[in-house]
Parts: structure tokens; C-alpha cells; sequence
């Protein structure tokens, strides 16, 4: 089914990249104050299903052209290899660690394994939360 | 204020049983929703409500809130929001390949 | 040292995501999943040598310090289960390949069991009573998966009454959980112990107990509660069922032996007392279901119902032959349901129906099919030296040396039901004149026979090699029977 509602395309191409800016926002807030990986991911995916709203879901894949299946799995890879780490150093699994480093135009920046591990988080959220919105729509 | 936060999860469990006990798939699917909302109250009504500062450790902070029920709650928000879609997808499903959503006609009884 | 638990629980994960993006090389998938399942058993054997020998191996996830963390442990019990869990697993993995389509495999078949196998190791080894929640929902995902695999009308229709119950049973779980978090202010299953020996009014614990145990008793399948198995676990590939049939029900009644024997253990008069009353109801009326039927998958299906009943009746007991009972009918029962549903498959599929009232002589073709239903009926029913009757006669031994007579009569009737009901599918199906509206011997049983005397090659041993087996079993129950070592081995006292 060809939809062509011009309202909602010109609005969602300003909008896609507030809700992707927010979605780095909150990913990244997530370290001391709320947000984090499933937020983020959350937020994220939601910008891929306006997407599909609006266009319709063969021009999105075009668009983006990988299967959200393998995004989730990559993701979950992630956050098992990030976990795996900690019996290489012979720390209990799920150890992590974090230093911080000075740097002329951000100030102090804390750089953890725990934002790996949020991001394996978030692209696996994404990678479901589109896998299933596209097997719903699929045959509509 | 537990008193009242127990009574709304009390309601939402309640409606969710009901929803859950109709005959429509969606509806029941809407049940299981409330029902799992229901319970997410009830483990955070169970850690004390009150308010106090973040639970992260630092100096000269007396009235902390409780950690445990928020991270217990968002374990129990991701797994419900996993399932709840996964019932969605297979609702949908079913209601198609058995050309029904009433839960009468899906008894099936010709494999016995 | 300690991250060897984290093993049985990561190396299925990171299986199963490689299958994920192997899904449409089934060739490369097929050797992976082989290589992986056999690697892990050898992992699990490993663990299982040096818990038994130099005690429980705990790890503290993250370095939180016990009773604050998420801990996971390896004590005799767990690892023991961990250890069937995966030798079950490996023959279903060698079974699969034959039984399943090359769509359904390529439909991520390997993904999803690897994730089941995951959930229940895990679910064996935490130690937290929230954490075995998430784990419950892990395995119960991948079974949710496992059993729309192939998304046929009678699936699609079971299925979603069985994820419905589980995720009612869920929700309550959850609710549980926080009752308990409200009473005793932990999760940490030790610590819980330790506290609910403390708590003054022991009236809410016994009542959150029995809320728990309703819950495990859903998903093991109970008398009450049983009513929504036997079908739906007939309706996928049986290899899917063979593998639900030896895992799903089994954490499920894990669950209760853990929690009843460590926690809930302040008014035995009481709960203990129900379980007896339950097992009993749960044989009799899981063996008239078995009766009642002519589906032969249904036959199985059914007969996981009276099992459950034999392992619960030694918790309701609860002395330590009666436990020691318990834990080796359990592993008895994981090893024999899967071989039988196994088998039950390979029969429905040559003689082309499951229907018992459509075949008859099979036994001109497939004798060796024959023979081996055969030796799994007696497994089953307990006829010595098979491993049914290890467990049996210990479970017998405790309930008579506390004088309960009725619960071992009714045992004893419903071993020789049991023996009766699958001993129909071998009299109605393999013996008579040849059926000449079925076409038999057109399809040969390669490939399906292997995995099934690997497992019966278990059971065997598991009867006749009691005598060396017995005192690692022994061990498992004294150590059930003293919360108090668990507790200070978790929490380091």
C-alpha cells in the first residue's frame, strides 16, 4: 500500500533526527542521571517506526538496508564479549571498570565499560523493537 | 501513601484479571498488560515509598531510597515489554491462521 | 576460578547467537551446534568433578559482595541437573537435524535452543530469588519460539494458551518476589534463609510459600494446574517436545525442592503435608489422562504429570531417604521423558499418524524401534535394574519409615498404570497383522536411532550402576537437608 501523506513526511524528516538526537542524549545521560541503553534504544527504534508510519516499510528498507534479526543479535554479542573481558583480567564476570581523562573542550569525560555494555543494551532493543513492529506490518 | 498506591495496584491487577478472563485475544492481551503495571507498583510499594535522595553513594546523604525495588522494576519493565510484544505478534498470528480471535473457538478438540 | 559457573550459562549464549547470523548455512550451523553442546558437556563435567570434590563454586557477579549481588552457585544439586540438562541436550541436537524441516531449522531453530538451554542453567545455578525470575522468562522466551516453529494452525492455537498461563504464572511470581522483598527485605535466596529463621510471625511466610509454590507448580504442571500441558506439548516437532518435556516441568519442580528445602522449611505439618495429598492426586489423575487417550504423543505427554507427582511426594516427605529419592528420580525422569518422547516421535513419523487406532504391526519393519519403547517402558515404570526403580525404592523406603501407607499404595498402582500405558502403544502399535493402509517401510529410521540409545545407555547406568551413584546422590540430600551449608557457603561465615 503506497501512502502519501505529505503532512507527516515533511514533518517526519525534520522529526527523525530530534527523536535520533535524544536518543544519543539519553544514551548517554544514562551514566549518572536517568536514561541509558534501553531508553535510548527504545527512543531510537521509535524513530525507525515513525519512519515506517510514514513512508511506507519497503522504502525504509531500502533506505536502511540491514536486518534488524542480526542488529539485536550484534548487540546481545556485544554485551556477552564486554562481560567475556572480565575473565581475561580474572575479575568475577560483569566486572567493570572506569577511568576519566581531561579533554580540552568537553572537561572531564568518564569513560567506563559500562557504556559498551549499554550499547550492546540499546542495539539489541532496537533490533527487537523494529523486528517486531516489521513482522506485525508485514502482512497488512 | 503505600495505602494508596496498593489500592490503584490492587485495581489494575483486578481489571487485568477481568481483561484476561474475556473471550477476545486483544483484550486479553490488554490484560496481560495491566496485570504486569499491577505488579510493577506492587514491587516498588513493597521497597517503602518515600522521598529521598538518589541511591548513589555519597557523603553526608541520611535518607536514601531504596535501590533494590527500582532495579528489580526495570528488569521486570524490560521482560514484560518483551513478552507483552511477543503476544502481540503471535495474537495476531493466530487470530489469522484460525480465522478467529474468540478464545471459544479456539478450544480445538479433533487431536485428542 | 569462580567464572567456570558463568560457562554452562555463556557458552550456549554465544552458540546461539552465532547461529543467529549462521541461520541460513544450516550445514555450518548443524557442526557448530554439535561442537558446542559436546564442548559445554565437557565443561559441565568438569564443574560437576570439582564440586563433588573440593565443594560449591559461587561467583559473585561484578565483584558485589554476597548478600548485595547477584551470585550465582554451583552446589552439588545444580550442577547435577546442569550436567542431565545438557547430556539431554546433546541427543536432541544429533535427533534434530533428521526430525526438523530444513525450513524450520533455517528458522532459527539452533538460535532458540541454545537460548533454552541457557535459561535453564542459569535458572539451575542462581542463587537469587529474583534472578531465577529473569532466567524462568529466558527459557520460557526461547520455548515461546521453540513451540510456534513452524506456525501451524494447531501450534499457533496451543501455543497461545500456554504462553498465558506462563506469563500469568509469571506476574505472580513477581508479586511473590515482593511480598517476600516486604517481609524479609532481600532477595538472595541464603539470606532469606537466614532471615525467615528469624522473623517472629511465621503465618505471612507460610502464606507467601504457598503462593510460591502454586507459582513453580504452574509451570511444573501439578495436579490442579496441569491442565494446559499435555496439549501443548504435543503439538511441536518432537524434538522440541522431547527437550520441553525433559527441562520446562523439571526447573519448575528444581524450583520447589530448592525453595522447600532451604526456605519454606519452618511448618512442615503444613505444606509438606499438602504436597503428599497433591503428589497423590497428581499420579492419579496425570495416569487417567495417559489411560484415556490413543494419541500416543498424548500418552507422553500425560505421563509427565505422575512423575512430578513421585518427585514432589519425596519433598512432601521430606526425610533423607525420601529427598535422595527426589533428586534421582528427577535425573531418572529428565533422561527418560526425553528419550521417550524421542521415541514417540520416530513412531509417529514412520508409521506416518499418531493414532493408535490406526496402526498395527510395526514390528515386522522396525523391531529394533520396538525393543527399544520396550526397555524405556520399563525404565519407566521402575522395573529393576533400570533406573525407575532406584528412585522408587528409595521414595518408597522414606514414605514407609514415616508410616504414610496410602501415598504408597497409590504410588505402587500408578507405577503399574504407568508400565500398562505405554506398554499399549507397543502392544496396539508393534504387534499385530501387518496394516496394509499404512505404508510401512517406506521410511527408514537413519539417524533417529543413535541419539535415543545414547540416552537409554544412561538410564541403564543410572539403574544398574546405583551402587557407585547412590553416594553422590546421598551426599546431594544431606546437603538439601542442612540449609545451614548452603547458607555458609554463600554467604562466607
Amino acid at each position: 500500500m503506497k501512502i502519501n501523506d505529505v503532512i507527516l513526511q515533511a514533518i517526519t524528516k525534520i522529526v527523525v533526527f530530534i527523536i535520533l538526537t535524544l536518543a544519543v542524549y539519553l544514551f548517554f545521560s544514562g551514566h549518572h542521571t536517568p536514561g541509558g541503553g534501553f531508553v535510548g534504544g527504545l527512543v531510537l527504534a521509535s524513530a525507525f517506526v515513525l519512519l515506517c508510519l510514514a513512508y511506507d516499510v519497503e522504502t525504509v528498507q531500502k533506505g536502511i538496508p540491514f536486518d534488524f534479526k542480526y542488529v539485536a543479535a550484534l548487540g546481545a554479542l556485544i554485551m556477552l564479549i564486554v562481560g567475556l573481558g572480565s575473565i581475561v583480567f580474572d575479575v568475577p564476570f560483569l566486572s567493570q571498570s572506569f577511568t576519566s581523562m581531561e579533554s580540552s573542550l568537553f572537561g572531564k569525560i568518564e569513560i567506563s565499560t559500562v557504556t559498551l555494555f549499554e550499547a550492546g543494551v540499546a542495539l539489541s532493543v532496537v533490533g527487537v523493537v523494529v523486528t517486531i513492529i516489521l513482522s506485525i506490518s508485514k502482512d497488512v | 501513601m503505600e495505602i494508596i498506591i496498593s489500592i490503584l495496584a490492587g485495581i489494575l491487577i483486578a481489571t487485568g484479571v477481568y481483561n484476561l478472563l474475556q473471550k477476545q485475544l486483544l483484550r486479553i492481551v490488554i490484560g496481560t498488560g495491566l496485570l504486569s503495571h499491577g505488579a510493577h507498583l506492587f514491587i516498588l510499594t513493597m521497597g517503602k515509598l518515600k522521598r529521598g535522595q538518589p541511591p548513589v553513594l555519597e557523603d553526608n546523604i541520611t535518607n536514601y531510597t531504596d535501590p533494590l525495588p527500582q532495579a528489580l522494576i526495570l528488569t521486570s519493565i524490560v521482560i514484560s515489554f518483551g513478552v507483552t510484544s511477543l503476544i502481540l505478534v503471535l495474537a495476531y498470528r493466530t487470530a489469522n491462521e484460525n480465522k478467529t480471535d474468540n478464545m471459544e473457538q479456539l478450544r480445538g478438540n479433533e487431536n485428542e | 576460578m569462580s567464572n567456570l559457573v558463568i560457562l554452562p550459562i555463556i557458552i550456549p549464549l554465544i552458540a546461539g547467537i552465532i547461529a543467529v547470523f549462521l541461520n541460513k548455512k544450516v550445514v555450518i550451523t548443524r557442526g557448530l551446534t554439535k561442537i558446542f553442546i559436546i564442548a559445554n558437556l565437557a565443561i559441565v563435567s568438569y564443574m560437576t568433578w570439582i564440586v563433588f570434590n573440593s565443594g560449591s563454586i559461587i561467583l559473585e557477579t561484578g565483584s558485589w559482595v554476597a548478600p548485595y549481588g547477584i551470585i550465582l552457585v554451583a552446589d552439588p544439586l545444580s550442577i547435577v541437573l546442569v550436567l542431565t540438562t545438557n547430556i539431554v541436550a546433546a541427543a536432541c541436537a544429533f535427533y534434530a537435524p533428521y526430525s526438523l524441516s530444513l525450513k524450520k531449522e533455517q528458522h532459527y531453530f539452533y538460535a532458540f535452543y541454545f537460548f533454552l538451554i541457557s535459561g535453564v542453567s542459569g535458572a539451575f545455578l542462581t542463587g537469587d530469588l529474583f534472578n531465577l525470575f529473569v532466567f524462568f522468562e529466558v527459557l520460557l522466551m526461547a520455548s515461546y519460539a521453540l513451540i510456534v516453529l513452524g506456525g501451524d494452525k494447531v501450534q499457533l492455537r496451543e501455543s497461545i494458551k500456554y504462553v498465558l498461563i506462563n506469563l500469568f504464572s509469571s506476574i505472580l511470581f513477581v508479586t511473590v518476589v515482593a511480598f517476600l522483598y516486604g517481609v524479609v527485605g532481600t532477595v538472595n535466596m541464603a539470606q532469606i534463609a537466614e532471615r525467615v529463621q528469624e522473623v517472629e510471625q511465621k503465618g505471612v511466610l507460610t502464606a507467601i510459600g504457598i503462593l510460591l509454590f502454586f507459582v513453580f507448580g504452574t509451570k511444573a504442571a501439578l495436579f490442579p494446574l496441569y491442565y494446559w500441558m499435555p496439549k501443548s506439548y504435543i503439538v511441536p516437532n518432537p524434538v522440541i517436545s522431547a527437550l520441553f518435556g525433559a527441562l520446562l516441568t523439571k526447573v519448575g519442580i528444581y524450583s520447589i525442592l530448592r525453595v522447600f528445602t532451604l526456605i519454606f522449611i519452618h511448618e512442615i505439618n503444613l505444606t509438606h503435608e499438602m504436597f503428599i495429598w497433591i503428589a497423590g492426586l497428581s499420579m492419579v489423575f496425570g495416569i487417567i489422562g495417559a489411560l484415556s487417550t490413543n494419541n500416543i504423543k498424548l500418552i507422553v505427554a500425560y505421563n509427565v504429570i505422575p512423575a512430578i507427582g513421585f518427585i514432589i511426594m519425596g519433598i512432601g516427605i521430606f526425610n533423607q531417604d525420601a529427598i535422595s529419592g527426589s533428586v534421582y528420580y528427577l535425573i531418572h525422569d529428565m533422561i527418560i521423558k526425553s528419550a521417550l518422547f524421542l521415541i514417540v516421535g520416530v513412531i509417529a513419523y514412520v508409521a506416518g499418524t499418531s493414532d493408535l487406532r490406526k496402526m498395527s504391526g510395526l514390528m515386522h519393519h522396525y523391531p529394533l524401534l520396538g525393543w527399544l519403547l520396550f526397555v524405556s517402558a520399563f525404565v519407566l515404570a521402575g522395573i529393576p535394574p533400570f533406573s525407575g526403580f532406584i528412585g522408587k525404592l528409595l521414595l518408597l523406603k522414606g514414605a514407609l519409615t514415616d508410616e504414610k501407607i496410602a501415598i504408597v499404595i497409590i504410588a505402587l498402582l500408578t507405577s503399574l498404570l504407568i508400565l500398562y500405558s505405554i506398554m499399549k502403544i507397543f502392544i496396539r502399535g508393534f504387534w499385530g497383522e501387518k496394516n496394509t493402509t499404512m505404508e510401512l517401510g517406506k521410511r527408514s529410521m537413519k539417524g533417529f536411532i543413535g541419539p535415543i540409545v545414547f540416552l537409554l545407555t544412561f538410564s541403564v547406568v543410572l539403574g544398574i550402576g546405583a551402587e557407585y551413584i547412590y553416594p553422590s546422590i546421598d551426599t546431594i540430600s544431606a546437603y538439601l537437608l542442612d540449609p545451614e551449608q548452603y547458607i555458609d557457603s554463600v554467604l562466607k561465615e
